[in-house]
């Protein structure tokens, strides 16, 4: 399946847009979605630490299966306030 | 009230937005734009936002605060885009019957906030250089002391 990661702040920066396509095998997950953009993009390891990953406009854990219309953003730890 | 806004925050609105006959106090809480931090210091700061994940977690602080304390009324703001030095880039109010359960849930509330709402900042120093600023360590209420509180009252 086809999916759009949403970018934000330092990642977006790194990665050079806001969104990133990723090409994923039916029902995976947040963890290899996670393997998989950085692998496209290595710079994101090393530059904004851990990543945070949101599904549907909520955090997801690493476990969690997606779906092709699933809105998912994967970004820094928050530092609003 | 929850609002996510690129222009300046009404918080006079906001605070008679929780007024109530129930109510016998309301805590306003401001996080302004600070000048200096340390040595640095600031020119400006950019807030970025995922806007409709934000407004989905502002929604969850509102049940919750509900949820787990003894408010009447909830209400916050958040701007984002380019901010001044002063600007008000937060603000949360809640009413409660007495003080010390609106302090409490104020208190709760602007911690979780920041924790928690998709928002980054952005510093851009008068020396030119710029930052995405790291999240603040995830702390305890209770065990701040007074001289970090005071810390966490302005934007990193």
């Amino acid at each position: 399946m086809k999916l759009s990661i949403l970018l934000f702040s330092a990642a977006r920066e790194i990665a050079g847009c806001e969104s990133f396509e990723l090409h994923l095998p039916e029902a995976a997950t947040v963890a290899q979605a996670r393997v998989a953009l950085l692998q496209s993009l290595p710079a994101l390891a090393t530059r904004t630490g851990t990543l945070l990953w949101a599904v549907n406009h909520d955090y997801a854990s690493d476990d969690r299966v997606l779906q092709e219309t699933d809105v998912v953003a994967c970004f820094p730890p928050v530092s609003g306030g | 009230m929850i609002e996510l806004t690129q222009q300046p925050i009404d918080f006079t609105l906001l605070t008679e937005s929780v007024r109530s006959h129930q109510a016998g106090a309301v805590v306003l809480f401001l996080g302004t734009v600070r000048e200096f931090t340390g040595e640095a210091r600031t020119a400006w700061l950019e807030y970025e936002a995922f806007p409709e994940m934000a407004t989905a977690a502002m929604q969850r602080l509102e049940a919750e605060v509900r949820a787990q304390f003894s408010v009447i009324e909830v209400a916050m703001s958040h701007r984002y885009g380019q901010l001044a030095l002063g600007d008000i880039a937060v603000a949360v109010v809640v009413s409660s019957p007495h003080r010390a359960q609106a302090f409490e849930a104020g208190r709760w509330l602007i911690d979780t906030l920041k924790h928690s709402v998709p928002i980054w900042k952005k510093e851009h120093y008068a020396d030119g250089r710029m930052e995405w600023l790291p999240a603040e360590p995830v702390k305890s209420s209770g065990a701040v002391s007074h001289s970090e509180t005071i810390d966490s009252e302005q934007p990193e």
